[in-house]
């Protein structure tokens, strides 16, 4: 168990009404959005179980969308996300599937449709407390809460890339928390999860990116 | 410095002479190693969005996402406001504001979660319900905030703050009992009073249900809040009469958390049972129906 901080006690500060329905929502979309390579034009939410029978009286959808928006769970502008996402050209949609049963209780998926034709997809669960969890990206089962600062490398599943990923990291007094690899098949595609304890430096992407097995490098700042 | 019973809690407080909340903050800057600046600006922050939440549902018409709360803390206001009210000043006033803070909480307002947004009204209210009554700096009540903390923390330590697996009792129930131990700490309790305040608070509530209607956060919520708060002030006037309490609060928060697992799945925040059930309420939550 983490150790416990007085402002998981007396906290966090947030938008209502639910920890798990409202701002742990908001966290997976927010984590969703800073994993998008350009600007995001439209986004499809499909909500499963406890989130698709009470997403609008928990203003869930409004949260997801805030997170999309970039907010942080104690946002004043998440009630008005709807309003202001329109503003910024962001279309967004919600689908409800009540038939899916074998998953969290609280599981969203997103599809990103960004510049440049490029789609990102994930699943979300709102795992209590405000926290989230980003369960699966591109296909990929993964694990991410957003917790440390991370570096998201994407790459071609062969030897060496790791030991790059890890001497650039050391090459810029980068400290890894945690790290895990998650890959489809053997040679096929893998994500590199790479949580640190400290903020990181955004030249690292591109530095990664040389790495002809390197396809793309995404940091998330902790939130 | 570290403590993860209330037992060894009050030691360090007698080896150190030093009350709840000082041993708190300790622990948040020696053990966890978090700036005590940073620490006391983070818990003045909180205290002002409790302050803003209260006066936010006092002075605005504020409706829920789900329809089926908002204006009621106006109203316990205008009763008391009248004379009428029947539970004398200090209590009136804590179920005015906890009920409130469930209003913005439901209108997608800012609240502060302690421990969690459903029981948010709770600390809030009989917190600064005392300041007002009792005349207190904004300092003191932030002080009170480290020893509710430090319940809160034994609590989410060694059982649970979440109504899904603990019902109701462990969220109202534990913001109740944090409430309990800072408001005796705000009368002059010694530190044996705060945690006995919060042993009886917890078992007050003790077997309580988590069942909100159309799985909202609205009813039975609101009211629960308010019952929160005048069950702290009740437990604290209990604790500082210097009634002895028979239940260490390391047992009580044992024995909450075992009656919370004993509780069937139905009344754990599934609404499958309980209030949630009721036809009449569920006909007047906007959710659409399962």
């Amino acid at each position: 168990m983490n150790d416990i901080s007085i402002f998981d006690i007396i906290g966090p500060n947030m938008i209502g009404p639910s920890s798990s329905h409202t701002a742990g929502a908001l966290r997976i979309a927010h984590l969703a959005g800073k994993l998008a390579p350009s600007k995001i034009l439209s986004v499809t939410f499909t909500l499963y179980g406890s989130f698709a029978w009470t997403y609008k009286g928990h203003g869930t959808d409004r949260a997801l969308v805030g997170g999309i928006l970039g907010f942080l769970p104690d946002d004043e502008r998440i009630r008005d996300s709807f309003e202001i996402a329109a503003e910024q050209g962001l279309e967004y949609k919600f689908i409800e599937n009540t038939v899916e049963k074998d998953l969290h209780p609280n599981t969203v998926d997103i599809l990103l449709h960004c510049e440049q034709d490029t789609i990102i997809s994930l699943r979300g669960e709102s795992i209590g407390g405000g926290n989230a969890l980003i369960r699966r990206l591109n296909g990929i089962d993964i694990s991410l809460t957003g917790a440390y600062p991370t570096i998201i490398v994407h790459h071609k599943d062969q030897k060496g890339v790791l030991a790059y990923i890890t001497t650039v990291c050391s090459g810029i007094d980068l400290n890894i928390a945690f790290m895990k690899v998650y890959r489809k098949a053997k040679g096929d595609s893998a994500y590199a999860i790479i949580e640190v304890d400290s903020d990181i430096n955004p030249s690292i992407t591109s530095v990664l990116k040389c790495h002809e097995a390197i396809i793309d490098a995404t940091i998330v700042p902790a939130i | 410095m570290n403590f993860t019973h209330g037992k060894e809690l009050l030691e360090l407080c007698q080896t150190h002479h030093m009350s709840i909340s000082q041993i708190m903050f300790l622990r948040e800057t020696k053990y966890l190693e978090q700036d005590p600046a940073s620490v006391t600006q983070k818990m003045e922050h909180a205290y002002t969005i409790m302050k803003q939440s209260i006066h936010r549902a006092l002075n605005e018409n504020l409706t829920s996402m789900g329809g089926m709360i908002g204006g009621e803390s106006k109203k316990l206001n205008a009763l008391r406001l009248s004379g009428k009210n029947i539970c004398g000043s200090l209590i009136s006033k804590a179920i005015t504001y906890a009920v409130g803070v469930l209003e913005v909480n439901a209108s997608m307002g800012l609240i502060v979660a302690a421990p969690t947004a459903g029981s948010s009204g709770v600390i809030p209210g009989v917190l600064c319900a005392a300041q007002e009554e009792y005349d207190l700096e904004d300092s003191l009540i932030i002080n009170s905030l480290y020893t509710a903390a430090a319940v809160g923390y034994l609590i989410t330590r060694n059982a649970t703050t979440a109504g899904a697996e603990g019902g109701c009792q462990a969220e109202v129930g534990s913001a109740s009992a944090m409430a309990a131990a800072a408001i005796t700490q705000l009368m002059g309790g010694s530190p044996e009073q705060c945690l006995d305040a919060a042993s009886f608070a917890l078992i007050n509530i003790l077997g309580l249900v988590c069942d909100p209607v159309g799985g909202l956060v609205e009813v039975p919520c609101q009211n629960r809040n308010a019952m929160g708060a005048s069950n702290a002030i009740i437990s604290a006037e209990i604790a500082l009469s210097g009634i002895s309490n028979v239940v260490p609060v390391d047992e009580a928060i044992e024995i909450m958390y075992n009656v919370g697992r004993s509780l069937p799945a139905s009344l754990r925040e599934t609404s499958l049972g309980g209030t949630a059930t009721s036809i009449s309420a569920c006909r007047s939550c906007h959710r659409k129906s399962s």
